[in-house]
């Protein structure tokens, strides 16, 4: 043994192994951690090229500032978070223990400052009295400035883990996809094998996902376990062949399952190229996998538990199986002189693995009273010291650990029974147990059931097609574990419609041992009682055992109060280390076994998983749809500036050169009025209205009258929710008997054909309807003002324009310039207006036509801000600013487009309820200030007295307002309480920031041409 | 996320669908008068029991076609799935729609054509 011992002089590190290892000997990496230049293998992780190279001490805790080491080997790591990557490929939080290094990467350490051996925060831990739990709660009470201006940023800057990185511009990629499968089996190790050979041989399509670089799980750790006469790893690579030789099977590492949910919908996130130093540029950094199973098959195994005690977070103290992984997986020793501190017996494996890589093993501290195993006397035949019946107190330190005290204790009550003594060790290697991985087990709502020979949570039920098998089923035994999952794969492929049989249970021989572990939740101490030493039961979020007994003593009795008063469990490691010594201490103290405390909510995701991931594709210019008019080269050629309408693009106004918003709309509004305006009106919803019984239906869905509509004729209907609110509103023209063509607000087109096609499936199916949105199919260009009928003449129209042959609110299909148009004339200007319907495809040439047609005639292109002013100076209401959902048409004014003629429409009953009549609901009126250049913000709330005390008495709120240029003094619409009997009288608008309130009389809301002379032109 | 079993177009994830509330709110015919607050029934009131529920389900990112679900709220197995304007089949279905307290509403009763429950 004495031949593979660490060579003191390698440039891979002084604690690593001469032999061994599934590391690349052939291929030696150099990184870089906190500045340092360090040298490790291919096949190390972040966290066993440090230990390599005698590094322990890798963060500070979250709270206290505690030096914190590396505690596991996989991805239950709470401590060892660092930030890996440089500038804006940084990744905070990532798990030393999970990161494969690779050339030329960079790792920083976290939440220190202003260096990682000396931290500032550190003095925390001094005051650790006066941060108990719930201390949030407690302290930062009052008064309530002293939270923004002290607190709040002193914890910000103290607390916290990574950062993420400044610059927000993420060059990697990320992917998405969606995958249907028969059988998905999450986790490689032997289970997960055996169970995907049952599987695969059945021919179901089989996904088997592991986290880890290669598979094999925790066989990869061990050395003293071997399968059909090979040794473990051998068998997992011959097995791996035969599954990748299968089409139907697809074997998948570095992949981590993280969710689950309802009907077997589970997420998977892949690590693609985050270990590559170079990265193919056709391949994205991470992809996220959404997975249909018709079954599961979990083969997670476990997670080692911590043992309580003072110290048990100190640097140098180690998981007892992670201090095995490193020694056989990664051919590292993290220390030389080791005190092996357990309640089972398979610590007693790491004991003989130290001593076989030449580590001196000062003692086997046992909590049980007569422990006895072979293992235990292959130990002892090595010389190695057992103290039975004893406990460590402490583990003491700055910031290593270097010696341990230890006691003689009662097994049962945890009290001191011997006098304490101590001995040097730079490694505690600890085992409390095993915790069943049940956490995407119960995220599926399966159930669990404390198993009282093994004493820990297993699965017991299923809700899902789904079976947990070996250690995460809480058969720890390898061999029982691999019958188990042979079974499970079989189970699985049946009930996916395969007919399959669980493949042979290979011959394993194994050590003879219990996982049983003795369970003392006592913290052994001989200190005074309360000046114990901390003994922490989350490392990630710095809560100790003594913070649990508080919240006990305060009265938090539910297990799910303690986890959010102590915060135990919250952390990034979602408790995936501290959930049953939490659990185990409140049963204690409450004097209740742990199936009566409960288990607290397994959450979503299982670890940690990088936004990039789950956001995929779906950013910037893709995030959303954006939907473009055929029109729209020409408006960015001429310089429009955008507004965002739904998903719709619209020009929001033309600025010509020097202008500012406020001269573009200014110049627009005038033209439009005195010479023309031409306008992109291509989004307006339309939608394609047919059948016999088409006439009645708009009747039942308007408020006003359709049916009596003639032909060729338009009219502006209100929709209204059947709560007798206002909906949405627009013009519908009668094209023929049977034949409807309905124009909606831009952004209510979806929703309104949505909310049509679901009264005639649900409520009337009787009727004769057919619905087709039409929306995309029509390009629409609106010309207004006085010269609009000159500007369509010379553009060459093919009917007479002329009021009679042509009169307001009448449509009819012509040639404009030799295409064919439906030409509608219609207006929200107030102005004569023509809205001409083109096939899309020639949208774009006919409004260049016009445009040059229009030119003699001063036809100016207009905006959306310009639209809504000329609408506001006409007092025409725009659904969704004007109305929120609370609004009648009463209450707008519009009581005449309300018939009185119809038995029935959506709203009328609602209506007619006594509370839509009342004086004082809210009502549209308009708003004109005292100064004629004041323009009252929207939103602004009106008030009859601006000098009465606090809380004033609110009338209402402004809806629109705009600086109207034609009239020379600002136009408001508001919605007031009694408005509509107010008119004439004053109302102020106070201002915040010590602005003068605003003083407005109210009035009508048609502002511009009251007796609607322009609409003729 | 929910695997629905749309009746045109089959199982579907759940994100094509919209749910559209409780199923089987019969709307009052307006030759029947009503209450307020009877009316208020109708327009308001909705049912969310534990267990079994029927629902009206609309596929709204495929056939974009109504459709009405039994489903269990506590498991969120979907029991039945039945045409828009029929009845449960279903035995837990059946007794979901029996026992709704909308059955015995004068709302209910004035859904009816020259309904006795309407109170004109």
């Amino acid at each position: 043994m004495s031949k593979n011992t660490p060579h003191k002089n390698s440039k891979q590190g002084n604690m690593r192994l001469d032999n061994g290892g599934r590391i690349d000997r052939q291929k030696p990496v150099t990184f870089r951690f906190d500045g340092k230049t360090f040298g490790g293998f291919e096949g190390d992780t972040l966290a066993s090229a440090l230990l390599a190279n005698g590094v322990h001490l890798v963060g500070r805790s979250f709270k206290y500032h505690r030096p914190r080491g590396i505690l596991t080997a996989g991805y239950d790591e709470p401590n060892a978070l660092v930030e890996i990557g440089q500038g804006n490929q940084q990744a905070p939080n990532i798990r030393a223990t999970e990161a494969m290094i690779h050339e030329g990467l960079t790792a920083r350490s976290q939440n220190r400052w202003p260096s990682l051996g000396f931290d500032i925060g550190a003095v925390n831990s001094l005051l650790g009295r006066f941060f108990p739990a719930g201390f949030y709660y407690k302290t930062f009470m009052f008064p309530a400035f002293f939270w923004k201006r002290v607190y709040e940023p002193i914890i910000r800057n103290a607390a916290g883990l990574g950062r993420a990185a400044k610059d927000q511009n993420d060059p990697d990629r990320y992917e998405k996809t969606h995958r249907h499968t028969d059988v998905l089996i999450v986790g490689g190790g032997v289970s997960g094998l055996m169970a995907a050979l049952s599987a695969g041989q059945s021919g179901a399509r089989v996904m088997l996902v592991d986290d880890a670089n290669e598979l094999g799980g925790w066989m990869l750790s061990e050395t003293n376990t071997h399968i059909d006469g090979m040794s473990a790893i051998d068998w997992i690579k011959a097995t791996a062949a035969t599954l990748n030789a299968m089409p139907n099977v697809t074997v998948m590492t570095r992949t981590q399952c993280f969710g689950y949910m309802d009907h077997n919908f589970l997420t998977l996130a892949e690590k693609v190229t985050d270990h590559l130093v170079e990265r193919p540029a056709h391949l994205p950094r991470q992809r996220m996998w959404k997975i249909r199973a018709k079954h599961v098959v979990l083969a997670q195994g476990n997670h080692e538990r911590p043992l309580i005690f003072g110290g048990n977070d100190k640097p140098g103290v180690m998981m007892a199986g992670a201090v095995r992984s490193y020694i056989n997986r990664y051919a590292v020793i993290p220390g030389r002189r080791a005190v092996v501190y357990t309640n089972n017996d398979d610590a007693y494996k790491t004991a003989l693995a130290l001593v076989d890589a030449g580590v001196k093993v000062a003692a086997i501290i046992d909590q049980r009273p007569a422990p006895s195993s072979v293992l235990m006397s292959q130990a002892m035949a090595r010389n190695i010291t057992v103290h039975a019946g004893h406990a460590v107190l402490d583990a003491k330190g700055t910031r290593h650990v270097g010696t341990v005290k230890i006691a003689a204790i009662n097994p049962k009550s945890g009290d001191v029974t011997g006098q304490p003594f101590y001995l040097d060790a730079d490694l505690v290697a600890m085992s409390g147990g095993f915790t069943p991985v049940v956490n995407l087990h119960s995220q599926a709502r399966g159930k669990i059931t404390w198993d009282e020979d093994q004493l820990c949570f297993r699965p017991s039920e299923y809700h899902e097609a789904c079976l947990s098998v070996g250690a995460c089923n809480g058969i720890f035994g390898v061999k029982d574990a691999m019958a188990d999952a042979a079974k499970a794969g079989s189970v699985a492929a049946t009930a996916a419609g395969f007919k399959a049989s669980a493949a042979t249970t290979p011959d394993v021989s194994e050590p003879d041992m219990v996982m049983r572990p003795h369970l003392l939740w006592k913290m052994p101490s001989d200190a005074v009682k309360g000046m114990e030493p901390k003994a922490f039961v989350d490392f990630q979020n710095d809560v100790t055992a003594s913070d649990i007994k508080l919240a006990v003593r305060e009265g938090y009795h539910s297990v799910e109060h303690v986890k959010r008063y102590t915060t135990n469990g919250m952390a990034t490691d979602q408790g995936k280390m501290s959930n049953i010594n939490a659990l185990g201490i409140l049963s204690d103290q409450l004097g209740k076994p742990i199936p009566e405390v409960g288990t607290t909510t397994f959450r979503y995701p299982y670890t940690p998983t990088t936004f990039g991931a789950i956001a995929g594709r779906d950013i910037k210019g893709l995030f959303d749809t954006q939907r473009l008019t055929r029109m729209d080269a020409w408006h960015r050629a001429n310089g429009a500036e955008y507004e965002h309408v739904g998903q719709w693009m619209r020009a929001w106004y033309y600025p010509q050169s020097g202008e500012t918003m406020e001269d573009a709309v200014k110049r627009e509004v005038k033209k439009t009025r005195t010479h023309a305006g031409i306008l992109d009106a291509s989004t307006l919803g339309k939608i394609d209205i047919r059948g016999k019984d088409a006439a009645e239906f708009l009747d039942r869905l308007y408020t006003n009258m359709f049916s009596t509509l003639k032909i060729g004729r338009c009219r502006y209907g209100l929709m209204l929710k059947d709560d007798g609110m206002v909906m949405d509103d627009g013009v519908t023209t009668r094209l023929g008997e049977n034949h409807f063509h309905m124009t909606t607000t831009t952004g209510g087109a979806a929703n309104v054909l949505g909310w049509m096609e679901e009264w005639l499936q649900t409520e009337w199916p009787e009727l004769d309807v057919y619905l087709t949105s039409v929306t995309e199919e029509w390009a629409v260009t609106t010309v207004t003002g006085p010269n609009a009928r000159k500007i369509l003449e010379a553009a060459g129209c093919s009917v007479s324009l002329a009021d009679d042959a042509f009169p307001f609110m009448s449509y009819q299909d012509a040639n404009l310039a030799g295409l064919p148009v439906r030409i509608f004339r219609i207006s929200f200007t107030g102005e004569l207006s023509f809205e001409i319907n083109i096939k899309a495809r020639h949208g774009m040439a006919l409004w260049q036509h016009l445009m040059t047609a229009g030119a003699p005639f001063g036809l100016t292109p207009y905006g959306t801000e310009s639209m809504h002013v000329l609408r506001a100076e006409k007092g025409f209401i725009i659904v969704g600013q004007e109305t929120d959902g609370s609004v009648n048409p009463h209450d707008l004014g519009m009581s005449w487009i309300v018939s009185k003629k119809k038995t029935d429409f959506i709203g009328k009953r609602a209506l007619e309820r006594k509370s839509m009549a009342l004086d004082n609901r809210k009502q549209l009126v308009g708003i004109k200030t005292e100064d004629p250049k004041m323009v009252v913000p929207e939103g602004a709330h009106a008030v009859l007295d601006p000098h009465q005390s606090y809380p004033m008495e609110m009338l209402g709120q402004v809806t629109s307002s705009y600086y109207s240029p034609n009239l020379g003094h600002s136009v408001a619409m508001a919605l007031l309480k009694g408005g509509h009997a107010m008119k004439g009288q004053t109302v102020w608008f106070p201002m915040i920031d010590g602005k003068k309130p605003i003083k407005a009389v109210i009035t009508d809301t048609v502002f511009y041409d009251p007796k609607g002379d322009r609409i003729n032109g | 996320m929910l695997l629905i079993d749309c009746p045109h177009c089959g199982l579907r994830d759940e994100t094509e669908f919209a749910c559209g509330g409780e199923a089987h709110i019969a709307r009052p015919l307006a030759e029947n008068a009503i209450t307020d607050a009877e009316f208020a029934e109708y327009l308001f009131w909705r049912d969310n029991p534990k267990g079994v529920f029927l629902e009206r389900w609309c596929h709204t990112a495929g056939c974009r076609q109504w459709f009405n679900a039994a489903r269990d709220t506590v498991t969120h197995d979907f029991i039945e799935i039945y045409a828009m304007g029929s009845m449960p089949a279903s035995k837990a279905g059946k007794a979901a729609f029996a026992d709704a307290w909308r059955r015995n509403t004068a709302s209910e009763a004035a859904a009816k054509p020259s309904s006795k429950g309407g109170k004109s």
